[in-house]
């Protein structure tokens, strides 16, 4: 890219080896001023660590970090990475959920000090907040556990904008929308090519292939820690992109083809009611389909879930479930893995009870699950005793996957699983989707990309906690669901 | 070869707690030029019994995860200690029963424990010590500073030994070994250990939290209970200060041991490592004519020390 007139940043063969897995097999990566930069590859091909680099959390085996042609790879860290203009939002959110987003504001900035540093802090992120997302609704002394995880998001965002001493040249977004719903996803986008268009730098991770043709200037594919293919981004398609990741394009026709079925022709399995319903509408699954909560993002789809599970488990009002549940979280990092622990151990810790032989668990078995699994959902690890934490994000979410789908369970909550997850994985967790609610299995399925919801037999649309729309899969249409979640209730 | 050999040992910690126990019984016996060397090793054992017993149900409320602790252990031996020697009353035909009351009270202990902390969503660390206040009263009130003796059995059986192996040490290693089984490879000992990662992911992969939680701070009051009832057989009676020692004691063996204080990670081989060292490294301040106080201070400093090195460890992982 030797046209760009000024290069913000320059990597050259960066290398990085986690014991056996080699992340990075040397990879060069040059971003100019006032370019979007979009990234893409599968999980595990290598995103994120590059980005680690780039940001000073991770040190290379080997290869230069040239920032404004310095090279800067002895010693770099992430404050010098700060001070040299490059931030970073990562994919699992580093905000202090015991902090309010005011203080939050503050640990990025040194320089908000003295008398009245929280009025300052709370009027540069509330500023960035209005000018991305008119209308947000948070407040900056709002507690940062308390917000949803989409409006963490969307501070950890804004937060990365604000300027007070050091300069910023160039934004790191690491799947920035996977908690967002879609009008907030894009109104982000359009915030982004606004900053591109004042001079500023931004590479941008998505596996919705969509957003990074239409708000990226040039698209660089990453597959098994290379860079397999760079082209200015109209001179991709969705199935060039795809192609270049290594993946087989499947096309959409396989689910329209999918028989519908009768909604009475199965008994009921779950009837749940909302706390905050005023009418009678209330969620209900047949055993084998899948119900799709949509609606924007936070409102109360995962409440519902919870309230499903907790139903399951114990006892609840409103809530009648008939069979074993499984959850499968969202948000990894909080609800989901177990960080001390090997991948087998997180995929079979919802099955020990069936593995027990004389009360203890069969290691046998466990290793079998874990090994299947491993196949059948392609966790990519030379090693399932490995530590959890060894996987990319995304293959993290993989073992989530299987812990549910391997278990006994009749009933799978997924909690919008998918975030984070490559464009080859989610066909291949459709397919297994679709095989298992043919068999019987039963799914409720919090989603918010619109994509999702083809694959639902029946979708519910909430608002505000309630369900504002019931809608069968053949009178779903994106127009509908939008109406729907934007609707004021009545 | 050399690699593995280093993994195998970053995965045992508590293989430095015995390395320590050594060290610290070979610069003794220098130090005496080997005389008693064999009554040390012995009275260690006897010793650590107490503190592995304790020590263990401790673990097990620590693995529960950060914040998770049994601070009334202490208060709870006394009391399980003295109504055990009331109820035997000195005769042996009592014993079972006397052992079945201290049991017995020793689950109300816990069961009252788990429900401060659940229930009136105290934290555990000051809901079992205004506990231990209850308990230690009780105690008070129902002793009134009598000095009961233990029935002849109990008393035979908590000081004998065979070629200087004291039996309650045989019976703590069999304990011991069961405690390992049951941590390393029951349901149970996975669910604490995924209880004390993320509680809430422990729920959420349909594990009862809140059922595991109750059995561990009951498990730990019993174990107190069993522990107080063979030290107040060993020692000649019960006494309203039987239990201090072990409030530090019992937190002490667990950290040492490698077993992790963020909870989720349990050893317990490394008790066993841990109680030895403490009482060995107490025998040798002794024998090298260190005063009470210098032997507190030193006792202190290494625990600290420990915990800044494994803690150190633990973050660079």
């Amino acid at each position: 890219m030797g046209t760009q007139p000024e290069q913000i940043v320059s990597l050259k063969g960066v290398a990085k080896s986690f014991g056996a897995v080699r992340a990075l097999a040397g990879v060069d990566l040059a971003v100019g001023a006032g370019e979007c930069l979009g990234l893409v590859g599968h999980n595990g091909a290598g995103k994120s660590t590059l980005m680690n680099v780039l940001a000073g959390t991770l040190a290379p085996d080997s290869g230069a970090i040239e920032i404004h042609g310095k090279d800067l790879a002895a010693g770099y860290s992430v404050t010098v990475a700060h001070r040299n203009g490059i931030r970073c939002v990562f994919q699992e959110l580093s905000l202090c959920p015991n902090l309010t987003v005011a203080e939050n504001t503050r640990i990025l900035h040194p320089a908000l000090k003295g008398f009245g540093w929280k009025q300052r802090a709370g009027r540069l992120i509330k500023e960035k907040l209005d000018e991305i997302l008119p209308g947000h609704g948070i407040s900056p002394g709002d507690t940062v556990g308390d917000l949803s995880l989409g409006q963490r998001q969307m501070v950890e965002i804004a937060r990365a904008f604000t300027v007070t001493d050091d300069p910023l040249h160039l934004v790191i977004l690491d799947e920035p929308t996977s908690s967002l719903d879609a009008s907030t996803a894009q109104q982000l986008l359009e915030f982004v090519r606004r900053e591109v268009a004042r001079g500023r730098s931004v590479i941008l991770i998505s596996h919705l292939l969509g957003e990074i043709l239409r708000y990226s200037d040039r698209v660089v594919v990453m597959k098994d820690g290379k860079v397999v293919a760079e082209r200015p981004a109209d001179r991709f398609d969705r199935d060039s992109l795809v192609g270049a990741m290594g993946t087989v394009v499947e096309h959409h026709a396989a689910v329209q083809a999918t028989a519908v079925r009768e909604r009475s022709g199965t008994p009921v399995v779950v009837r749940a009611k909302s706390a905050l319903q005023t009418d009678d509408q209330a969620l209900v699954a047949h055993r084998g389909e899948i119900i799709g909560l949509a609606g924007l993002a936070g409102h109360g789809q995962t409440r519902m879930l919870l309230q499903v599970f907790a139903g399951a488990v114990g006892r609840m009002h409103g809530v009648d479930v008939q069979g074993p549940v499984a959850f499968i979280a969202g948000d990894r990092q909080t609800e989901g893995i177990f960080p001390l622990w090997s991948i087998a151990r997180n995929v079979t810790v919802r099955s020990l009870p069936r593995m027990l032989r004389h009360q203890l668990v069969d290691s046998r078995r466990e290793a079998e699950m874990a090994e299947s699994w491993k196949q059948r959902i392609k966790i990519r690890t030379p090693d399932m005793d490995n530590n959890i934490l060894s996987l990319s994000g995304g293959n993290q979410q993989k073992a989530v996957f299987a812990r549910a789908l391997g278990s006994d369970a009749e009933i799978v909550l997924m909690d919008d699983p998918m975030r984070g997850v490559d464009v080859g994985t989610k066909l291949e967790v459709y397919d297994i989707l679709r095989a298992e609610a043919a068999a019987g299995r039963t799914f409720l399925w919090y989603t918010t990309e619109m994509d999702e919801l083809n694959y639902c037999d029946h979708i519910y649309v909430f608002r505000n906690g309630r369900i504002v729309a019931d809608v069968s899969r053949e009178e779903m249409t994106e127009q509908k669901i939008l109406q729907s979640s934007f609707k004021e209730s009545a | 070869m050399n690699a593995t050999m280093l993994r195998k040992l970053h995965q045992t910690p508590w293989i430095w707690s015995f390395v320590g126990a050594v060290a610290v019984w070979l610069a003794t016996i220098a130090f005496t030029e080997g005389q008693g060397a064999g009554a040390i090793v012995t009275a260690a054992l006897s010793f650590a019994c107490f503190t592995v017993i304790v020590g263990t149900g401790q673990m097990l409320v620590i693995t529960t995860g950060p914040g998770n602790v049994d601070l009334s252990i202490p208060a709870t031996i006394t009391l399980c200690g003295t109504v055990a020697m009331k109820v035997m009353n000195e005769q042996d035909s009592l014993l079972i029963l006397g052992i079945v009351a201290a049991l017995a009270a020793g689950a109300v202990v816990g069961a009252l424990n788990y429900g401060l902390i659940r229930f009136l969503r105290i934290p555990p660390i000051i809901a079992t010590l205004s506990m231990s206040f209850l308990v230690q009263s009780s105690a008070i009130a129902y002793n009134r500073g009598l000095r009961i003796k233990p029935p002849p059995a109990l008393d035979a059986f908590t000081t004998g030994d065979t070629f200087g192996v004291p039996w309650i040490a045989i019976l703590t290693v069999l304990f011991s070994v069961v405690v390992g089984i049951i941590v390393g490879r029951s349901y149970y000992g996975r669910a604490i250990s995924a209880i004390g990662q993320n509680s809430r992911a422990a729920w959420l992969a349909n594990i009862p939290v809140e059922r595991f939680r109750f059995l561990t701070y009951v498990a730990s009051a019993m174990l107190s209970a069993i522990c107080g009832i063979l030290l107040a057989g060993f020692s000649g009676g019960p006494a309203l200060d039987m239990g201090s020692e072990y409030l530090l004691g019992s937190i002490a063996v667990v950290v040492i041991g490698g077993t992790s204080v963020a909870g989720g990670r349990a050893s317990v081989p490394g008790i066993w490592g841990a109680a030895l060292f403490m009482f060995l490294l107490v025998t040798m301040l002794n024998t090298f004519g260190a005063s009470a106080g210098i032997r507190l201070v030193a006792t202190g400093l290494i625990i600290i020390a420990v915990i800044a090195i494994a803690g150190g460890e633990r973050e660079s992982r």
